[in-house]
């Protein structure tokens, strides 16, 4: 049992001292080991992919680990149990924290929209926990953290978690239960219980570490690629490039971002080249969260598999819903960053 | 006859797991069916959330995990006839 706390603290402190060292690791390995001459076009573009590449997979791995641990605290039918004959509003905004902190996988959607509004969770409460869950992810915030800074990934936290909330807290009270598939309401699931061990906290770390070992194996591929288009094109296409069709004085920018983001089904890390890129050539923050929003909050997959448990008409009522959110979301970042 | 069910709709996580079984199951040298579950109504009868889920001999083990392989088998081992 003790080693599973040795991994922990020995990282720990590597972690940090890692972290707090790599503005002058970085400058060691370009200027001395490289040889490279400071100023110029090319080392700036190393220089950036050498700190920001160690700089955002330290904060996955801390970050990851961390929500790994949280979340082996929750499950998606202990959350049931907690949102069940939930009042509306009150209901949403758990759901959407619940959202947050909950194992989820889009891939589940379906048993769990089943087991949540066939156990007397209200549709819109519901629909606040789907529309969280994939929006607000740890891998989009510590990417928002590490490449733009705290202030856009607590703003795109908040602002995720309003959406989830106030939609579906629309959803609730247009009361759409009718455009729900009939056999949906017909079918009472039994709440089974399934045996639950009693999880030591060493075992919790476990989940921590493979949480780590699942996520950042996945998604570390498109981090490199994304922090490499951003120094890679840093100086070498004209600042304003984007500035003109996404930049702040274009007001159709933000609806069209989220209408050409639907479509688009991506995870967070792979989004983040692209976020990178327009980012740095003169595109507005707002647009761009908007569209990253849409294209990791609204994916036409998912809502494409909900048609087999919900009717077209509330389809769309949500993708509409969720869509105007988003775009009042844009306008507001444009609007502050201005 | 001892069954193994995994249910799952055909995510990724659901094919490894049904494949894991097997591999458990060759290493245990125990004979047991497994049945791979893919109807939706199906599914939610057994009540689980999110997929894959696990059940051996009718009881409901796991849902929405990928377990490890030395957790498995020893599920696996204390389920089986």
């Amino acid at each position: 049992m003790k080693n599973k706390y040795f991994l922990p603290l020995v990282f720990l402190p590597l972690w940090l001292l890692l972290y707090l060292k790599l503005n002058s690791i970085s400058d060691y390995l370009t200027y001395s080991i490289l040889g490279l001459e400071k100023g110029g076009h090319l080392s700036n573009a190393i220089w950036f992919f050498i700190y920001e590449v160690p700089k955002v997979l330290l904060l996955l791995t801390l970050i990851v680990f961390v929500v790994g641990i949280i979340r082996s605290y929750f499950s998606p039918e202990r959350t049931r149990k907690m949102l069940g004959g939930k009042k509306l509003f009150t209901g949403n905004v758990m759901a959407s924290l619940l959202g947050v902190v909950t194992p989820f996988c889009s891939c589940s959607a379906i048993p769990l929209f089943l087991g949540f509004v066939q156990s007397g969770v209200p549709l819109g409460v519901t629909f606040s926990f789907l529309i969280a869950a994939p929006m607000i992810n740890e891998v989009a915030l510590v990417l928002l953290f590490g490449l733009f800074g705290w202030k856009t990934a607590l703003l795109y936290a908040s602002t995720g978690l309003l959406i989830a909330i106030i939609s579906g807290y629309v959803i609730g009270r247009l009361k759409l239960e009718n455009y729900v598939e009939e056999w949906v309401y017909q079918t009472k699931s039994k709440t089974q219980n399934i045996i639950e061990e009693k999880i030591t906290f060493p075992e919790r770390i476990d989940a921590g570490i493979s949480a780590v070992k699942e996520i950042v194996a996945k998604v570390w591929i498109y981090i490199v690629i994304g922090i490499a288009v951003g120094a890679g094109i840093h100086g070498y296409v004209p600042e304003n490039f984007m500035a003109a069709l996404m930049g702040k004085s274009a007001w159709w920018a933000v609806p069209l971002s989220v209408l050409i983001g639907i479509p688009m089904y991506s995870n967070a890390a792979g989004i983040i080249p692209i976020v990178q890129a327009l980012l740095e050539k003169g595109a507005s923050l707002g647009t761009v969260l908007a569209f990253m929003m849409s294209v990791i909050g609204l994916s036409l997959p998912e809502t494409i598999i909900l048609k087999k448990v919900l009717k077209i008409q509330l389809i769309g009522i949500f993708i509409g819903i969720v869509g105007v959110g988003i775009i009042i979301v844009g306008y507001l970042f444009n609007f502050i960053f201005a | 006859m001892n069954v193994i069910k995994v249910y799952g709709s055909g995510c990724a996580n659901c094919k490894k797991l049904e494949q894991m079984c097997y591999n458990a199951l060759q290493e245990l040298q125990i004979d047991a069916s497994v049945e791979k579950v893919t109807d939706l109504k199906e599914i939610m009868k057994t009540g689980i959330l999110s997929t894959p889920g696990l059940e051996i001999n009718g009881k409901m083990i796991s849902s929405g995990k990928l377990p490890t392989k030395s957790t498995l088998v020893h599920w696996i081992q204390d389920n089986i006839h």
